[in-house]
């Protein structure tokens, strides 16, 4: 048994959590898929590996995984930084789930939000290489030109909010698309009920979305909306400042407002 | 009826044109490995023939993402309301997999099982569909578990399966497949009894599905079976949509200030909002609940209500999900739970 | 509705408005074209698709009885963007309408039978349509028991047919509100509909029961029935499912294998005893 297995085999057994939110197989030898280890001898199931992305932050909120009681969650970098900002939203509270930080060495259980601030000052932050890539690329296009790619990408979108329900960000009961007096984004998925649609999830996101790439890695139309938000986000950071999921403060940029705030985003 | 030819593959250009020339659209799978979709084509240049499966299925030929009904003009409480007459413009879709010809028998029967459906059927009556046997497939396929099979003949007009590189079997199966053909028969010579089974894909069964609709309702109260195999499931649309027999929609009104709409879309069983009632109550309230739906849907209350399955196997559910949410495999557990 | 595209709704005109309640109205409405009225014909228990163009349809049963001819009437309780926008019409607006769907209460199966009506609330629409239309046949039938109750006097909606039926001699009517909701001058009784029907104790002897009602009440009231030897097959009730095309195409409104749009709307107890609890 490897650390993470051993580690979650202790939790287990001393009844500190009740269930282990992680990857195991997939349908696939190259596929993971979430696993919800609720006995010790289960431990073995756990993987950790390049292919396990999905950002398992979302089940820590969703009702029926809750219901199985206190989780203890496997956590990449980004998963770690949705649990401070969901922390930072009152989504989750203090101590009420143990993360397992993985892919940075040791898997010592993260306990509270303290724990996890202290590991991620030491973790490196900020976007890949091929990340800032592919946004400056987005960025040297003539506005024509991002037009037209996003109206390529976005003729795509089949509205079936597979980048919704993978964010763990996107946790509204209501969400704006199934608010309908009025009704502020068209139902079809034609192009301007696509466009509204990605557009003001993005802006919903901005500044809170850590950008952990599970939107573009659920959607069926393979659309890069993950684009999107970096854009946004790195706009966020440098008109507020906002870099969110690396502490628990109630100051994040969506919720705030300050006389001294620059209003340049809006032209 | 069913007559078998050979068709050269460098002969499908010239097909192609005489197809476009005799008023078809021509609908069939193109793009790049990872994003190949049925789009509209005018050479089979651009189509592919070496994919497993397209991401999305050609349903939308015969019931697109949205469709609109009716037209409004609006003044105030004024209102001037028109039908809008369904379009249903002639369609060959080339290339459709034996699973998704298939789709159509489910798809037919929902929307005329009691009544007429006005946008639907001149669709399906105006679609002319050339099969494309499989040569090879993946995991995610299990037609054969579902009463179809890569060289499966049925929904398909004409059936083509690749003998090698460079010619095609075509099965000619039904008077639309005749007049297709009938376009450039110089261009199809005698089979002289070729068979097409060497060239077909090996798709092992992974349950039978007789087993399954049978088992099916004795296994609805068993809560925790639903509860465990969904926990992982996100609750988006993605299965539905990518679905080939899926066909819930939803009829929406969209307007400005003056002018509006009625239309219907694509709609999905694994969304929340799908039942809710104006009271707040729901009677599919948890997502264990609605993923039963979706099964039981398709190889419970189908089968026992239309007579057709509601699953053809074309594993695109399962290839688009984001978490492996595999029905192949969910279904197959369900088989071997004792009752 | 042309014959070939069901979609496509009647043209109907609001003839009259009647507040019935707080946030609840009943529409009556008039075919605008006189081929459509010739054509149309529906039964007790039947309902439709009412539409405000531009806003969207909304599913309500037909609440006025066949009986009554050239027309049809709609209550309904303003709670979502349809509902909104039709409570926003006035008379002489233009609605649409697609129907009648699904199936009826068999009255001519009950000729000979005491009639035992029991509704909760907005639910008494629905069963308003089966009460007029048993009571325009009232020889066919015998003894007739209404049991009505809501949370408050205000809340009690056909206040003026409530009358009616108080003075008819061969109607039994018992009103009651939900303690706490009764005024001053409340004339009729206090309590939760199952206590009342269990006061009241009709005789299941050659009875039948419709009840309409939340599910909350309906629940509630099964057991009593029960108790006073109701067997299944002669409690009749209905299934409000969520509904968009009503026509057993759109595929939400199933429970288990059965379309409530089609199978449905109105079931008996033994068959939904046969449903999955899915409802």
């Amino acid at each position: 048994m490897n650390e993470l297995q051993q580690t979650a085999k202790d939790l287990l057994e001393k009844n500190a959590v009740a269930v282990v939110i992680g990857y195991g197989m997939g349908s696939e030898p190259s596929l993971r898929r979430a696993v919800f280890v609720r006995k010790p001898d289960q431990a073995p199931q756990l993987i950790f590996d390049e292919s396990c992305r999905q950002n398992l932050a979302f089940y820590v909120l969703k009702p029926e995984v809750k219901a199985l009681g206190k989780a203890a969650v496997v956590a990449r970098t980004p998963t770690l930084r949705t649990l401070l900002q969901l922390a930072t939203e009152n989504q989750i509270t203090d101590e009420s789930v143990v993360a397992l930080p993985v892919g940075n060495g040791s898997v010592q259980p993260l306990t509270n939000f303290a724990a996890i601030e202290q590991y991620l000052a030491n973790v490196p932050r900020g976007f890949t290489a091929q990340e800032q890539q592919e946004l400056a690329a987005i960025k040297s296009k003539t506005l024509a030109d991002r037009w037209a790619f996003w109206k390529s990408e976005l003729s795509r979108c089949i509205k079936c909010y597979a980048c919704r329900a993978a964010c763990p960000m996107c946790y509204c009961s209501k969400c704006i698309v199934e608010v309908n007096q009025p009704q502020w984004v068209p139902v079809p998925s034609d192009m301007l009920g696509n466009l509204e649609w990605n557009v003001i999830r993005a802006m919903h996101l901005a500044g809170r979305c850590i950008s952990c790439g599970s939107c573009a890695d659920a959607c069926p139309a393979h659309i890069r909306i993950d684009l999107l938000n970096q854009l946004l986000a790195t706009e966020a950071m440098q008109q507020f400042g906002a870099e969110p999921g690396l502490s628990v403060r109630k100051d994040y940029a969506l919720a705030t407002f300050k006389p001294t705030d620059k209003e340049e985003f809006i032209r | 009826m069913n007559e078998s030819k050979i068709i050269l593959k460098k002969s499908l250009g010239e097909w192609f044109n005489m197809m476009t020339a005799g008023g078809y659209r021509v609908v069939g799978p193109v793009g790049q490995d990872g994003q190949i979709d049925f789009e509209p084509v005018t050479s089979p240049d651009a189509v592919r023939f070496d994919h497993v499966q397209t991401n999305n299925s050609g349903k939308w030929v015969m019931f697109p993402r949205y469709e609109a009904m009716m037209r409004f003009r609006l003044s105030g409480k004024e209102v001037q309301a028109g039908e809008i007459p369904p379009q249903a413009p002639p369609t060959v879709l080339f290339g459709a997999h034996p699973c998704d010809a298939a789709s159509l028998a489910t798809l037919n029967a929902v929307f005329t099982w009691d009544s007429s459906d006005a946008y639907f059927e001149p669709k399906l009556a105006n679609t002319t569909i050339i099969g494309l046997s499989c040569t090879k497939g993946d995991s995610y396929c299990f037609c054969t578990s579902v009463g179809g099979g890569p060289g499966d003949t049925r929904g398909s007009d004409v059936l083509l399966t690749p003998l090698d590189g460079e010619k095609f079997l075509a099965e000619i199966l039904t008077e639309k497949g005749k007049s297709v053909v009938g376009l450039a028969p110089q261009l199809f010579s005698a089979a002289d009894g070729t068979s097409k089974e060497a060239a077909l894909a090996k798709i092992p069964a992974r349950f039978n599905h007789r087993d399954v609709t049978a088992k099916l309702p004795s296994l609805f109260p068993k809560e925790d079976v639903w509860k465990e195999q969904s926990l992982r499931c996100l609750g988006c649309g993605a299965c539905a949509y990518v679905c080939p027999t899926c066909s819930c929609f939803d009829i929406q009104d969209e307007r400005d200030r003056y002018t509006g709409v009625r239309i219907r879309c694509w709609d999905s069983c694994g969304f929340g909002l799908f039942t809710l009632h104006a009271s707040n109550h729901n009677p599919r309230h948890k997502q264990s609940e609605r993923w039963r739906q979706r099964v039981m849907h398709k190889f419970s209350y189908q089968p026992e209500r239309l007579n057709v399955l509601g699953c053809v196997g074309c594993g695109r559910c399962s290839r688009s999900c984001p978490v492996d949410m595999n029905l192949g495999e969910h279904v197959a557990a369900l088989a071997e739970i004792k009752v | 509705m042309t014959a070939a595209n069901l979609y496509i709704p009647y043209q109907m005109r609001i003839d009259k408005v009647t507040e019935e309640a707080p946030g609840v109205k009943t529409f009556r409405l008039g075919f605008v074209n006189k081929d459509d009225e010739g054509r149309f014909s529906f039964k007790a228990g039947q309902f439709g698709e009412y539409s405000v163009y531009g806003e969207g349809e909304s599913t309500f049963c037909i609440a006025s009885p066949p009986t009554r001819k050239g027309y049809i009437e709609c209550t309904f309780r303003q709670m979502g963007r349809v509902t909104t926008a039709l409570a926003d019409r006035d008379e002489g607006d233009i609605v649409g309408f697609r129907g009648p769907y699904g199936n009826i209460f068999p009255i001519d199966e009950w000729a000979g039978k005491n009639l035992l009506f029991i509704a909760g609330g907005i639910a008494l629409p629905p069963m308003r349509c089966v009460i007029w239309n048993c009571l325009d046949l009232r020889d066919r039938y015998q003894d007739v028991t209404i049991i009505y109750g809501a949370r408050t006097v205000a809340d009690l909606v056909y206040k003026h047919e409530l009358a009616e039926w108080e003075n008819r001699s061969d109607v039994k009517l018992f009103t009651t509100v939900d303690p706490g909701g009764q005024t001053p001058d409340w004339k009729g009784k206090v309590g939760f509909v199952p206590t009342i029907l269990e006061q009241v104790a009709p005789s299941s002897v050659n009875t039948i029961a419709i009840v309409c009602g939340p599910p909350i009440m309906i629940k509630l009231t099964m057991p009593v029935l029960a108790k006073l030897g109701f067997k299944p097959e002669a409690i009749y009730t209905t299934l409000e499912n969520r509904m968009k095309c009503g026509v057993g195409k759109c595929g939400r409104c199933n429970v288990g294998k059965v379309y409530v749009c089609k199978d449905g709307p109105v079931f008996t107890l033994a068959q939904l005893n046969q449903l999955p609890p899915e409802y």
